[in-house]
Protein backbone atom coordinates (compact mmCIF):
# COMPACT_ATOMS: atom_id res chain seq x y z
CA UNK A 1 0.00 0.00 0.00
CA UNK A 2 1.40 3.78 -0.64
CA UNK A 3 2.13 6.11 1.38
CA UNK A 4 0.48 9.23 2.54
CA UNK A 5 2.85 13.00 2.32
CA UNK A 6 2.49 16.70 1.91
CA UNK A 7 4.18 17.42 -1.49
CA UNK A 8 3.98 20.02 -3.61
CA UNK A 9 2.79 19.24 -7.40
CA UNK A 10 7.05 19.91 -8.46
CA UNK A 11 7.83 17.57 -5.62
CA UNK A 12 5.24 14.60 -6.75
CA UNK A 13 6.66 15.16 -10.00
CA UNK A 14 10.09 14.80 -8.89
CA UNK A 15 9.61 11.55 -6.83
CA UNK A 16 7.53 10.23 -9.81
CA UNK A 17 10.83 10.47 -11.51
CA UNK A 18 12.93 8.95 -8.59
CA UNK A 19 10.63 6.04 -9.16
CA UNK A 20 10.78 5.98 -12.52
CA UNK A 21 14.34 5.74 -12.40
CA UNK A 22 15.53 7.14 -15.76
CA UNK A 23 18.39 7.30 -18.16
CA UNK A 24 18.80 10.53 -18.78
CA UNK A 25 17.68 14.19 -17.99
CA UNK A 26 18.69 16.62 -19.85
CA UNK A 27 17.26 19.87 -17.97
CA UNK A 28 17.44 23.91 -17.89
CA UNK A 29 15.68 25.77 -14.80
CA UNK A 30 12.61 28.05 -15.79
CA UNK A 31 10.07 29.35 -13.46
CA UNK A 32 7.31 27.55 -12.11
CA UNK A 33 9.20 24.38 -13.09
CA UNK A 34 12.85 24.93 -11.55
CA UNK A 35 12.16 22.47 -8.92
CA UNK A 36 11.40 19.59 -10.80
CA UNK A 37 15.17 19.07 -11.72
CA UNK A 38 16.41 21.10 -8.77
CA UNK A 39 14.76 18.12 -6.64
CA UNK A 40 15.83 15.06 -9.22
CA UNK A 41 19.40 16.49 -9.02
CA UNK A 42 19.77 15.95 -5.32
CA UNK A 43 18.59 12.35 -5.79
CA UNK A 44 21.23 11.73 -8.26
CA UNK A 45 24.12 13.49 -6.26
CA UNK A 46 22.77 10.81 -3.06
CA UNK A 47 22.99 7.80 -5.39
CA UNK A 48 19.36 7.25 -5.38
CA UNK A 49 18.79 6.61 -9.37
CA UNK A 50 21.11 5.59 -12.02
CA UNK A 51 20.48 9.02 -14.14
CA UNK A 52 22.92 10.53 -16.01
CA UNK A 53 22.03 14.01 -15.37
CA UNK A 54 23.21 16.66 -18.02
CA UNK A 55 23.03 20.65 -17.22
CA UNK A 56 22.48 22.37 -20.33
CA UNK A 57 22.99 25.50 -21.41
CA UNK A 58 19.41 26.03 -22.80
CA UNK A 59 15.81 24.09 -23.50
CA UNK A 60 16.87 23.94 -26.70
CA UNK A 61 19.95 22.34 -26.02
CA UNK A 62 17.87 20.08 -23.22
CA UNK A 63 15.23 18.70 -25.80
CA UNK A 64 18.25 17.94 -28.61
CA UNK A 65 20.22 16.01 -25.66
CA UNK A 66 16.75 13.98 -24.49
CA UNK A 67 16.30 13.79 -28.79
CA UNK A 68 19.72 12.21 -28.71
CA UNK A 69 19.99 9.99 -25.22
CA UNK A 70 15.98 8.63 -26.36
CA UNK A 71 17.45 7.86 -30.41
CA UNK A 72 20.22 5.74 -28.67
CA UNK A 73 18.28 3.86 -26.90
CA UNK A 74 17.95 5.41 -23.23
CA UNK A 75 14.52 6.12 -21.11
CA UNK A 76 14.47 9.78 -21.07
CA UNK A 77 12.78 12.76 -19.76
CA UNK A 78 13.12 16.72 -18.75
CA UNK A 79 10.80 19.06 -17.43
CA UNK A 80 9.97 22.93 -18.89
CA UNK A 81 7.59 25.75 -18.60
CA UNK A 82 6.43 28.46 -20.76
CA UNK A 83 9.28 29.94 -22.74
CA UNK A 84 11.70 27.17 -21.76
CA UNK A 85 9.23 25.31 -24.05
CA UNK A 86 9.37 28.10 -26.48
CA UNK A 87 12.83 27.09 -26.90
CA UNK A 88 12.29 23.88 -27.20
CA UNK A 89 9.85 24.64 -30.09
CA UNK A 90 11.81 22.85 -33.42
CA UNK A 91 12.92 19.99 -31.07
CA UNK A 92 9.10 19.49 -29.91
CA UNK A 93 8.43 18.92 -33.88
CA UNK A 94 11.94 16.54 -34.51
CA UNK A 95 11.33 14.27 -31.38
CA UNK A 96 7.85 13.47 -32.13
CA UNK A 97 8.54 13.54 -36.20
CA UNK A 98 11.51 10.87 -35.09
CA UNK A 99 8.94 9.13 -32.42
CA UNK A 100 10.83 9.31 -29.65
CA UNK A 101 8.97 8.43 -26.44
CA UNK A 102 10.19 11.67 -24.41
CA UNK A 103 8.39 12.25 -21.45
CA UNK A 104 8.43 16.03 -20.76
CA UNK A 105 6.64 17.47 -17.28
CA UNK A 106 5.31 21.27 -18.26
CA UNK A 107 4.80 23.53 -15.45
CA UNK A 108 1.99 25.81 -17.41
CA UNK A 109 2.82 29.32 -17.24
CA UNK A 110 2.08 31.54 -19.41
CA UNK A 111 4.42 32.47 -22.55
CA UNK A 112 5.14 36.10 -23.21
CA UNK A 113 3.84 38.91 -23.39
CA UNK A 114 3.91 40.62 -21.41
CA UNK A 115 6.14 38.55 -19.46
CA UNK A 116 4.59 37.30 -16.88
CA UNK A 117 5.67 33.77 -14.61
CA UNK A 118 1.88 32.99 -13.66
CA UNK A 119 -0.49 30.10 -14.85
CA UNK A 120 -2.15 29.73 -18.41
CA UNK A 121 -2.25 27.07 -20.57
CA UNK A 122 -1.05 29.22 -23.52
CA UNK A 123 2.88 27.57 -23.59
CA UNK A 124 1.40 24.20 -23.96
CA UNK A 125 -1.50 25.10 -26.20
CA UNK A 126 1.03 26.61 -28.43
CA UNK A 127 2.34 23.48 -29.03
CA UNK A 128 -1.04 21.62 -29.66
CA UNK A 129 0.19 21.02 -33.30
CA UNK A 130 3.80 19.62 -32.43
CA UNK A 131 2.78 15.84 -32.61
CA UNK A 132 3.35 15.39 -28.79
CA UNK A 133 0.48 13.73 -26.57
CA UNK A 134 -0.62 16.03 -24.24
CA UNK A 135 -2.39 15.63 -20.42
CA UNK A 136 -3.25 17.51 -18.10
CA UNK A 137 -4.41 17.68 -14.33
CA UNK A 138 -6.20 18.79 -11.61
CA UNK A 139 -4.39 18.17 -8.45
CA UNK A 140 -1.27 17.16 -7.35
CA UNK A 141 -2.20 13.41 -7.12
CA UNK A 142 -3.39 13.96 -10.81
CA UNK A 143 0.04 15.25 -12.10
CA UNK A 144 1.66 12.07 -9.75
CA UNK A 145 -0.12 9.80 -11.06
CA UNK A 146 -0.38 10.87 -14.94
CA UNK A 147 3.44 11.18 -14.58
CA UNK A 148 3.69 7.54 -13.66
CA UNK A 149 1.58 5.97 -16.38
CA UNK A 150 3.85 8.27 -18.87
CA UNK A 151 5.97 6.06 -20.45
CA UNK A 152 3.90 3.23 -20.50
CA UNK A 153 1.61 5.39 -23.04
CA UNK A 154 4.23 7.10 -24.62
CA UNK A 155 6.63 3.86 -25.25
CA UNK A 156 3.82 1.65 -26.59
CA UNK A 157 4.32 0.17 -29.79
CA UNK A 158 1.51 1.38 -30.87
CA UNK A 159 2.33 4.88 -30.64
CA UNK A 160 5.74 5.70 -29.75
CA UNK A 161 5.17 9.64 -29.28
CA UNK A 162 6.43 11.66 -26.71
CA UNK A 163 4.32 13.31 -24.13
CA UNK A 164 3.89 16.16 -22.05
CA UNK A 165 2.83 15.81 -18.43
CA UNK A 166 1.00 19.17 -17.39
CA UNK A 167 0.44 20.49 -14.20
CA UNK A 168 -0.78 24.19 -13.46
CA UNK A 169 2.21 26.73 -12.80
CA UNK A 170 2.37 27.81 -8.98
CA UNK A 171 -1.10 26.23 -8.10
CA UNK A 172 -0.59 23.06 -8.02
CA UNK A 173 3.32 23.08 -9.17
CA UNK A 174 3.95 24.97 -5.69
CA UNK A 175 0.81 24.35 -3.83
CA UNK A 176 1.31 21.59 -0.91
CA UNK A 177 -1.21 18.79 -0.83
CA UNK A 178 -1.65 15.51 0.97
CA UNK A 179 -1.45 13.01 -1.28
CA UNK A 180 -0.87 9.08 -1.86
CA UNK A 181 2.56 7.94 -3.05
CA UNK A 182 2.98 4.55 -4.56
CA UNK A 183 5.70 1.90 -3.24
CA UNK A 184 8.70 2.85 -5.26
CA UNK A 185 8.62 -1.56 -6.40
CA UNK A 186 5.08 -0.75 -7.54
CA UNK A 187 6.28 1.73 -9.84
CA UNK A 188 9.21 0.01 -11.03
CA UNK A 189 6.97 -2.99 -11.78
CA UNK A 190 4.56 -0.78 -13.66
CA UNK A 191 6.70 1.27 -15.67
CA UNK A 192 8.91 -1.75 -16.61
CA UNK A 193 12.25 -1.96 -18.12
CA UNK A 194 12.97 0.53 -21.40
CA UNK A 195 13.42 -2.06 -24.62
CA UNK A 196 12.95 -0.79 -27.65
CA UNK A 197 13.01 -2.09 -31.02
CA UNK A 198 15.47 0.08 -32.71
CA UNK A 199 17.93 1.95 -31.03
CA UNK A 200 21.67 3.62 -32.17
CA UNK A 201 23.68 2.28 -29.53
CA UNK A 202 22.37 -1.31 -30.88
CA UNK A 203 25.75 -3.01 -31.83
CA UNK A 204 23.73 -5.71 -33.87
CA UNK A 205 21.81 -2.77 -36.45
CA UNK A 206 22.88 -0.17 -37.91
CA UNK A 207 20.54 2.42 -38.38
CA UNK A 208 19.84 5.78 -39.43
CA UNK A 209 17.35 8.21 -37.44
CA UNK A 210 15.66 11.61 -38.77
CA UNK A 211 17.23 11.19 -42.57
CA UNK A 212 15.88 13.77 -44.90
CA UNK A 213 12.77 12.84 -46.05
CA UNK A 214 11.94 14.01 -49.97
CA UNK A 215 8.48 15.51 -51.10
CA UNK A 216 7.54 11.59 -51.95
CA UNK A 217 7.60 10.56 -48.46
CA UNK A 218 6.83 13.49 -45.93
CA UNK A 219 2.73 12.77 -46.46
CA UNK A 220 3.11 9.39 -45.69
CA UNK A 221 5.36 9.94 -42.82
CA UNK A 222 2.99 12.90 -41.29
CA UNK A 223 0.19 10.16 -42.11
CA UNK A 224 1.95 7.74 -39.78
CA UNK A 225 2.14 10.33 -37.28
CA UNK A 226 -1.40 10.83 -37.28
CA UNK A 227 -2.08 7.20 -36.94
CA UNK A 228 -0.17 6.67 -34.39
CA UNK A 229 -1.58 9.96 -31.99
CA UNK A 230 -5.19 8.27 -32.65
CA UNK A 231 -3.67 4.66 -31.62
CA UNK A 232 -2.88 6.42 -28.34
CA UNK A 233 -6.35 7.30 -27.40
CA UNK A 234 -6.94 3.39 -26.68
CA UNK A 235 -3.64 3.27 -24.79
CA UNK A 236 -4.35 6.04 -22.28
CA UNK A 237 -7.43 3.76 -21.66
CA UNK A 238 -5.53 0.34 -21.15
CA UNK A 239 -2.28 2.10 -19.20
CA UNK A 240 -5.28 3.94 -16.64
CA UNK A 241 -6.75 0.50 -16.16
CA UNK A 242 -3.43 -1.14 -15.05
CA UNK A 243 -3.13 1.57 -12.89
CA UNK A 244 -6.38 1.49 -11.37
CA UNK A 245 -4.84 -1.82 -9.96
CA UNK A 246 -1.65 -0.80 -8.47
CA UNK A 247 -3.61 2.51 -6.80
CA UNK A 248 -7.13 2.36 -6.51
CA UNK A 249 -7.55 5.56 -9.01
CA UNK A 250 -9.35 5.23 -11.86
CA UNK A 251 -8.66 7.78 -14.62
CA UNK A 252 -10.23 7.87 -18.22
CA UNK A 253 -10.20 10.17 -21.33
CA UNK A 254 -11.92 12.97 -19.08
CA UNK A 255 -13.77 13.16 -15.70
CA UNK A 256 -17.43 13.82 -15.91
CA UNK A 257 -18.41 15.40 -12.99
CA UNK A 258 -22.74 15.26 -12.14
CA UNK A 259 -22.66 15.36 -15.87
CA UNK A 260 -24.95 12.43 -16.45
CA UNK A 261 -28.18 14.42 -15.56
CA UNK A 262 -26.77 18.04 -16.25
CA UNK A 263 -28.70 20.84 -18.25
CA UNK A 264 -25.95 23.23 -18.33
CA UNK A 265 -22.31 21.59 -18.91
CA UNK A 266 -18.88 23.20 -18.09
CA UNK A 267 -15.32 21.88 -20.29
CA UNK A 268 -12.43 22.64 -18.41
CA UNK A 269 -9.11 22.08 -17.98
CA UNK A 270 -6.57 21.46 -14.92
CA UNK A 271 -6.75 23.13 -11.39
CA UNK A 272 -9.95 25.64 -12.24
CA UNK A 273 -11.58 22.45 -12.52
CA UNK A 274 -11.69 22.16 -8.82
CA UNK A 275 -13.15 25.39 -8.10
CA UNK A 276 -15.58 24.62 -10.57
CA UNK A 277 -16.81 21.54 -9.01
CA UNK A 278 -17.84 23.46 -5.70
CA UNK A 279 -19.94 25.64 -7.86
CA UNK A 280 -21.36 22.57 -9.50
CA UNK A 281 -22.19 21.55 -6.23
CA UNK A 282 -23.72 24.67 -4.66
CA UNK A 283 -25.94 24.83 -7.77
CA UNK A 284 -26.83 20.97 -7.50
CA UNK A 285 -27.82 21.92 -3.70
CA UNK A 286 -30.26 24.65 -5.38
CA UNK A 287 -31.53 22.12 -7.51
CA UNK A 288 -30.36 23.90 -10.50
CA UNK A 289 -28.79 20.67 -12.75
CA UNK A 290 -25.15 21.74 -13.83
CA UNK A 291 -22.25 19.65 -14.69
CA UNK A 292 -18.60 19.01 -15.60
CA UNK A 293 -16.25 17.59 -17.65
CA UNK A 294 -12.88 17.99 -17.00
CA UNK A 295 -10.22 17.55 -19.77
CA UNK A 296 -7.29 14.85 -19.18
CA UNK A 297 -6.16 13.94 -22.67
CA UNK A 298 -6.40 17.20 -24.92
CA UNK A 299 -3.79 15.01 -27.53
CA UNK A 300 -5.00 13.15 -29.01
CA UNK A 301 -8.27 14.82 -28.59
CA UNK A 302 -11.27 12.51 -28.07
CA UNK A 303 -13.88 14.11 -29.54
CA UNK A 304 -16.10 11.85 -30.28
CA UNK A 305 -16.85 11.08 -26.37
CA UNK A 306 -16.26 14.53 -25.56
CA UNK A 307 -19.56 15.22 -27.60
CA UNK A 308 -21.17 12.02 -26.35
CA UNK A 309 -20.81 12.97 -22.40
CA UNK A 310 -22.27 16.23 -23.59
CA UNK A 311 -25.12 15.10 -25.90
CA UNK A 312 -27.99 15.85 -23.44
CA UNK A 313 -26.96 19.01 -22.35
CA UNK A 314 -28.99 22.53 -23.23
CA UNK A 315 -26.26 24.70 -23.20
CA UNK A 316 -22.27 24.32 -22.81
CA UNK A 317 -19.63 26.93 -21.39
CA UNK A 318 -15.64 25.47 -22.80
CA UNK A 319 -13.29 27.44 -20.90
CA UNK A 320 -9.62 28.54 -22.22
CA UNK A 321 -7.31 29.40 -19.79
CA UNK A 322 -5.26 30.12 -23.08
CA UNK A 323 -6.06 33.46 -26.00
CA UNK A 324 -5.65 32.01 -29.41
CA UNK A 325 -6.34 35.82 -31.07
CA UNK A 326 -8.07 34.28 -33.69
CA UNK A 327 -11.28 36.61 -32.42
CA UNK A 328 -12.95 33.60 -32.31
CA UNK A 329 -12.28 32.21 -28.79
CA UNK A 330 -9.86 30.03 -27.51
CA UNK A 331 -8.23 26.33 -28.92
CA UNK A 332 -10.11 24.14 -26.58
CA UNK A 333 -13.26 26.08 -27.89
CA UNK A 334 -12.99 26.17 -31.62
CA UNK A 335 -11.84 21.67 -30.71
CA UNK A 336 -14.97 20.73 -28.52
CA UNK A 337 -17.17 23.47 -30.87
CA UNK A 338 -15.61 21.61 -34.04
CA UNK A 339 -16.57 17.90 -31.95
CA UNK A 340 -20.58 19.29 -31.17
CA UNK A 341 -20.60 20.04 -34.87
CA UNK A 342 -19.83 16.66 -36.26
CA UNK A 343 -21.68 14.51 -33.42
CA UNK A 344 -25.16 17.10 -34.61
CA UNK A 345 -25.15 18.39 -31.32
CA UNK A 346 -28.26 20.81 -30.07
CA UNK A 347 -26.16 22.09 -27.24
CA UNK A 348 -25.59 26.08 -27.33
CA UNK A 349 -22.33 26.37 -27.17
CA UNK A 350 -20.41 29.29 -25.28
CA UNK A 351 -16.47 29.70 -25.07
CA UNK A 352 -14.86 32.04 -22.17
CA UNK A 353 -11.42 32.70 -21.84
CA UNK A 354 -10.49 33.39 -18.10
CA UNK A 355 -7.30 32.96 -16.05
CA UNK A 356 -4.80 34.17 -17.96
CA UNK A 357 -1.53 34.72 -16.39
CA UNK A 358 -2.71 32.94 -13.04
CA UNK A 359 -5.97 35.30 -13.01
CA UNK A 360 -7.89 33.84 -9.67
CA UNK A 361 -11.10 32.16 -10.83
CA UNK A 362 -13.34 32.27 -7.87
CA UNK A 363 -16.55 29.91 -6.97
CA UNK A 364 -18.55 32.91 -7.87
CA UNK A 365 -17.14 33.66 -11.23
CA UNK A 366 -17.92 29.83 -12.35
CA UNK A 367 -21.69 30.03 -10.71
CA UNK A 368 -22.05 33.09 -12.96
CA UNK A 369 -20.84 31.12 -16.05
CA UNK A 370 -23.92 28.47 -15.11
CA UNK A 371 -26.39 31.60 -14.48
CA UNK A 372 -25.56 32.59 -18.32
CA UNK A 373 -25.34 29.24 -19.63
CA UNK A 374 -29.62 29.12 -17.92
CA UNK A 375 -30.12 32.38 -19.82
CA UNK A 376 -29.04 31.46 -23.21
CA UNK A 377 -30.52 28.20 -23.00
CA UNK A 378 -33.59 29.96 -21.91
CA UNK A 379 -33.18 32.48 -25.23
CA UNK A 380 -32.88 29.52 -26.85
CA UNK A 381 -29.37 31.51 -28.99
CA UNK A 382 -25.56 32.32 -28.31
CA UNK A 383 -25.30 36.03 -28.73
CA UNK A 384 -21.64 36.33 -28.07
CA UNK A 385 -20.05 32.91 -28.48
CA UNK A 386 -16.61 34.32 -26.88
CA UNK A 387 -16.61 36.12 -23.62
CA UNK A 388 -14.03 36.76 -21.04
CA UNK A 389 -14.44 35.78 -17.56
CA UNK A 390 -12.80 38.08 -14.45
CA UNK A 391 -12.17 40.76 -16.54
CA UNK A 392 -12.18 44.64 -15.49
CA UNK A 393 -14.46 46.57 -17.76
CA UNK B 1 16.14 -4.81 -43.62
CA UNK B 2 15.64 -4.79 -47.71
CA UNK B 3 16.12 -0.76 -48.51
CA UNK B 4 14.59 -1.75 -52.05
CA UNK B 5 11.70 -2.80 -50.62
CA UNK B 6 11.30 1.02 -49.11
CA UNK B 7 10.42 3.27 -51.43
CA UNK B 8 8.15 5.85 -53.13
CA UNK B 9 6.03 3.96 -54.19
CA UNK B 10 5.05 2.07 -50.56
CA UNK B 11 2.22 3.03 -49.23
CA UNK B 12 1.87 4.96 -45.50
CA UNK B 13 1.48 1.72 -43.81
CA UNK B 14 4.67 -0.21 -45.57
CA UNK B 15 7.11 2.74 -44.83
CA UNK B 16 9.49 2.02 -41.74
CA UNK B 17 8.38 4.55 -38.40
CA UNK B 18 9.96 7.98 -38.08
CA UNK B 19 11.27 7.15 -41.76
CA UNK B 20 13.88 5.19 -39.84
CA UNK B 21 16.27 3.40 -41.76
CA UNK B 22 17.81 0.89 -40.04
CA UNK B 23 21.16 -0.60 -42.57
CA UNK B 24 24.50 1.49 -42.66
CA UNK B 25 26.37 3.03 -45.73
CA UNK B 26 23.42 3.88 -47.51
CA UNK B 27 24.56 7.28 -48.45
CA UNK B 28 26.71 5.46 -51.29
CA UNK B 29 23.00 4.80 -53.22
CA UNK B 30 22.80 8.53 -52.52
CA UNK B 31 24.51 10.41 -55.77
CA UNK B 32 25.10 13.64 -53.96
CA UNK B 33 27.44 14.45 -57.27
CA UNK B 34 24.75 15.29 -59.23
CA UNK B 35 24.36 18.75 -57.21
CA UNK B 36 26.67 20.19 -59.18
CA UNK B 37 28.52 20.85 -62.57
CA UNK B 38 31.47 22.47 -61.13
CA UNK B 39 33.91 19.75 -59.98
CA UNK B 40 37.40 19.48 -58.80
CA UNK B 41 40.30 17.81 -61.02
CA UNK B 42 42.82 15.90 -59.57
CA UNK B 43 46.78 16.25 -60.90
CA UNK B 44 47.83 13.49 -59.75
CA UNK B 45 51.72 14.56 -61.53
CA UNK B 46 51.58 16.79 -58.34
CA UNK B 47 50.32 14.30 -55.73
CA UNK B 48 52.30 13.24 -52.72
CA UNK B 49 49.85 11.06 -51.54
CA UNK B 50 50.06 12.49 -48.08
CA UNK B 51 46.16 11.51 -48.23
CA UNK B 52 45.34 15.20 -46.26
CA UNK B 53 42.28 15.56 -48.45
CA UNK B 54 40.73 12.22 -47.33
CA UNK B 55 39.38 13.09 -44.02
CA UNK B 56 37.82 16.13 -45.04
CA UNK B 57 35.88 15.04 -47.90
CA UNK B 58 32.14 15.06 -46.44
CA UNK B 59 30.89 12.54 -48.95
CA UNK B 60 33.79 10.00 -48.81
CA UNK B 61 34.11 10.67 -52.78
CA UNK B 62 38.15 10.56 -52.28
CA UNK B 63 38.74 6.53 -53.05
CA UNK B 64 41.94 5.15 -51.10
CA UNK B 65 43.84 1.89 -52.09
CA UNK B 66 46.81 0.65 -50.80
CA UNK B 67 47.48 3.64 -49.05
CA UNK B 68 46.92 5.80 -52.12
CA UNK B 69 44.04 7.69 -53.44
CA UNK B 70 42.85 7.46 -56.89
CA UNK B 71 40.59 9.88 -58.91
CA UNK B 72 37.51 11.29 -57.16
CA UNK B 73 34.73 9.57 -57.14
CA UNK B 74 31.87 12.18 -59.39
CA UNK B 75 28.84 10.03 -58.35
CA UNK B 76 29.76 11.41 -54.80
CA UNK B 77 31.48 14.67 -54.93
CA UNK B 78 29.23 17.53 -54.88
CA UNK B 79 31.73 19.67 -55.53
CA UNK B 80 31.92 21.67 -52.56
CA UNK B 81 36.17 22.48 -52.72
CA UNK B 82 37.22 21.77 -48.91
CA UNK B 83 39.57 19.19 -50.44
CA UNK B 84 41.20 22.40 -52.96
CA UNK B 85 42.21 23.67 -49.44
CA UNK B 86 43.24 21.12 -47.60
CA UNK B 87 45.46 20.36 -50.54
CA UNK B 88 49.35 21.58 -50.19
CA UNK B 89 50.90 20.01 -53.29
CA UNK B 90 48.86 21.99 -55.97
CA UNK B 91 47.41 18.38 -56.88
CA UNK B 92 43.74 19.18 -56.65
CA UNK B 93 42.09 22.37 -58.91
CA UNK B 94 38.95 23.68 -59.32
CA UNK B 95 37.08 26.56 -60.94
CA UNK B 96 36.63 29.57 -58.07
CA UNK B 97 38.47 27.81 -55.89
CA UNK B 98 41.68 29.00 -54.84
Amino acid sequence: MGKRDRLSGNEAVAIAMRQINPDVMPAFPITPSTEIPQYFSSFVANGQVDTEFIPVESEHSAMSAAIGAEAAGARTLTATSSCGMALMWEELYVAASNRLPIALALVNRALSGPININCDHSDSMGARDAGWIQIYAENNQEVYDNFIQAFPIAENAKVRLPIMVCQDGFITSHAVENIELLEDADVKAFVGDYDPEHYLLNSQERMAVGPYSVTNYYMEAKKQHAQAMANAKQVVLDVAREFAKISGREYGLFEAYRLEDADYAMVIIGSAAGTAKDAVDALREKGIKAGLLKIRLFRPFPAEEIARALSHVKAVAIMDRAESLSSQGGPLGSEVMAALYRARSQALAVNYIYGLGGRDVRVDQAQEVFEQLEKIAAAGEVTDAYRYLGLRE
Amino acid sequence: MDLHKVNENCSWQDLTEGMQVYQGGTSAGFPTGEWTAIKPEFIEANCNQCLLCVPVCPDSAIPVKDQKRGDFDYRHCKGCGICVNACHAGAIKMEGVR
